[in-house]
């Protein structure tokens, strides 16, 4: 049911743990319904730096928050605000139809990581001023 | 890659000896059974020969044995059967919440059609309690359906005790011993039961064949319409191989079931105590001794079922698990909620089911990869810190 993928990113996933002064984190998903992903971003000029995630999931939920710290690294993150769930599904080369909603975790982690930043960002620029 | 199946509980592979008594029956004895001339007379006597041996392992009569396509459609017979036959009698019915989802949507469908279903609950062992059943009962129930033992968690119910009530009370009494046939004794006439379902391929038969034991006197409406097969009771022409099939894996089941049962449950607890040993904050779920002999069911915490279904798979192994994730619903297994797990840890648990060919060192081959397999998933969930 899984793509060769999809299963590589399970058994060798990337940027697997946390970071522990992370500019930006990101939490979604609950533990009721099986599914918890946590993203940590660091951030320098505007530039993801570094990503590394912690997923309490299925198979699925696991290669997809590998493969997308894979996506968004090195990128803006007005770039990384573009990734989809369904660019994580085409770049895994497809999911199981009941697997999707872990594609759509992945894209809201980055989401929230990214929002965390800005909120911290802009309190910072607030207390400069 | 060599495999390793845990998985019994779910189907277990063909016999040999099983495949050998059914080849025969596929070619060159054909015959329609409702045939008069000799080709369907033939086939007539293997099935009465047949339903002899399926009713020898439970003690019943073989006029009370009647062959269906297994045990969800003898679920279905039973209880709706006895619904319709009894509707003028009363409306009210009394299972589990931890029964087959045969039995509970089937319960699910009748509230649909205007009867009332009791669902008890049950206790951390998943064991219902007898009291809460007798004060269930209503001057309308009309059935009670219970099943013998547990198909995720292994728990075997007090099926005498609830014959009998229901005998007592003269309410008919269900029970779905598909789990329980070939792995524990059973004896219809002691545990008072009158309708028991079971199946052929969870005792090394072949699939899609079962039957439901109806006790003589008992009346209920028919299920499946049509020809007069199995004395007017369910159409359809026999399945002559799956039912010599079914016969024969009932013959070799009871012929050496205390040495089975003798040498699982030794299995079983050697795994039990390895895993629980072998790897923290993991909790045996059913109840320790009132448990299916083949039965391991674990919760490991911080963790999801089915990456650990997945890992292991990778090494060979197939096992099972109550998480969502295996099922394509967001809610983990309702067993494992009824017996007052949260969320969390069900969606964490894993059940390994023994079988007649699983062996020591296919026990101990998991025992050796398992707590790796749950510390690498540990090292990358966020529930989990060390």
């Amino acid at each position: 049911m899984y793509t060769d993928k999809v299963i590589d990113q399970f058994q060798n996933p990337r940027n697997v743990g946390e970071l522990e002064n992370a500019d930006g984190v990101g939490e979604v998903g609950s533990p009721a319904c099986g599914d918890i992903m946590k993203m940590f971003l660091q951030i320098e000029d505007g530039v993801i730096v570094d990503v590394k995630f912690k997923t309490f999931g299925c198979g699925a939920a696991v290669a997809t928050s590998s493969i997308a710290t894979e996506m968004i690294k090195g990128k803006t993150l007005e770039e990384a605000e573009k990734l989809t769930n369904s660019m994580v599904i085409d770049e895994l080369g497809g999911l199981p139809h009941e697997k999707v909603h872990c594609s759509v975790l992945a894209e809201q982690a980055i989401k929230a990581a990214i929002k965390d930043y800005r909120s911290k960002h802009d309190t910072e620029n607030k207390n400069e001023e | 890659m060599q495999r390793r199946y845990f998985d019994y509980a779910a189907t277990t592979p063909l016999d040999s000896e099983v495949l050998k008594e059914m080849l025969p029956h596929m070619e060159e004895n054909f015959g329609n059974p409702s045939s008069v001339y000799s080709y369907g007379r033939e086939a007539r006597k293997v099935i009465d020969d047949s339903r002899e041996k399926v009713a020898k392992i439970i003690g019943a009569q073989s006029k009370e044995i009647f062959f269906t396509s297994g045990g969800t459609e003898s679920d279905n017979w039973a209880i709706k059967g006895t619904a319709f036959a009894n509707k003028d009698k009363g409306n009210h019915i009394i299972t589990t919440s931890v029964e087959h989802h045969a039995v509970l949507h089937t319960c699910k469908y009748l509230e649909k059609q205007g009867f009332e279903v009791t669902y008890l609950p049950v206790d951390e062992y998943g064991l219902i309690d007898l009291d809460d059943l007798r004060n269930s009962i209503k001057d309308t129930t009309i059935l009670i359906t219970v099943m013998f033992a547990n198909n995720e968690i292994g728990t075997i119910q007090p099926i005498g005790e609830i014959g009998k009530i229901a005998k007592e009370k003269k309410i008919l009494f269900h029970t779905d011993a598909v789990q329980a046939l070939g792995s524990i004794e059973i004896d219809v006439n002691t545990l008072g039961v009158d309708l028991m379902s079971i199946s052929g391929h969870k005792i090394y038969g072949p699939k899609g064949i079962g039957a439901l034991y109806i006790r003589k006197g008992v009346k209920i409406d028919n299920l499946i319409h049509g020809g007069a097969q199995e004395k007017k009771k369910r159409g359809g022409t026999e399945n002559t191989p799956a039912i010599v099939g079914f016969a024969k894996a009932c013959e070799l089941a009871e012929s050496n079931l205390q040495e089975q049962i003798k040498r699982t449950i030794q299995l079983r607890d050697y795994m039990i105590k390895g895993i629980l040993e072998g790897i923290p904050e993991v909790k045996l779920n059913g109840h320790p001794e009132k448990r299916l002999p083949g039965n391991v069911n674990v919760s490991i915490r911080y963790i999801e079922g089915e990456s650990i279904l997945l890992s292991l798979d990778l090494l060979g192994i197939a096992a099972s698990s109550g998480s969502a994730c295996t099922s394509g619903s967001l809610d983990p297994s309702h067993v494992l909620l009824a017996i007052g797990l949260s969320h969390e840890i069900a969606h964490g648990s894993l059940r390994f089911s023994i079988g007649k060919y699983t062996t020591k060192e296919e026990v101990d081959f998991v025992l050796d990869k398992l707590p790796g397999i749950i510390q690498r998933l540990r090292d990358m969930s966020p529930l989990y810190n060390v």
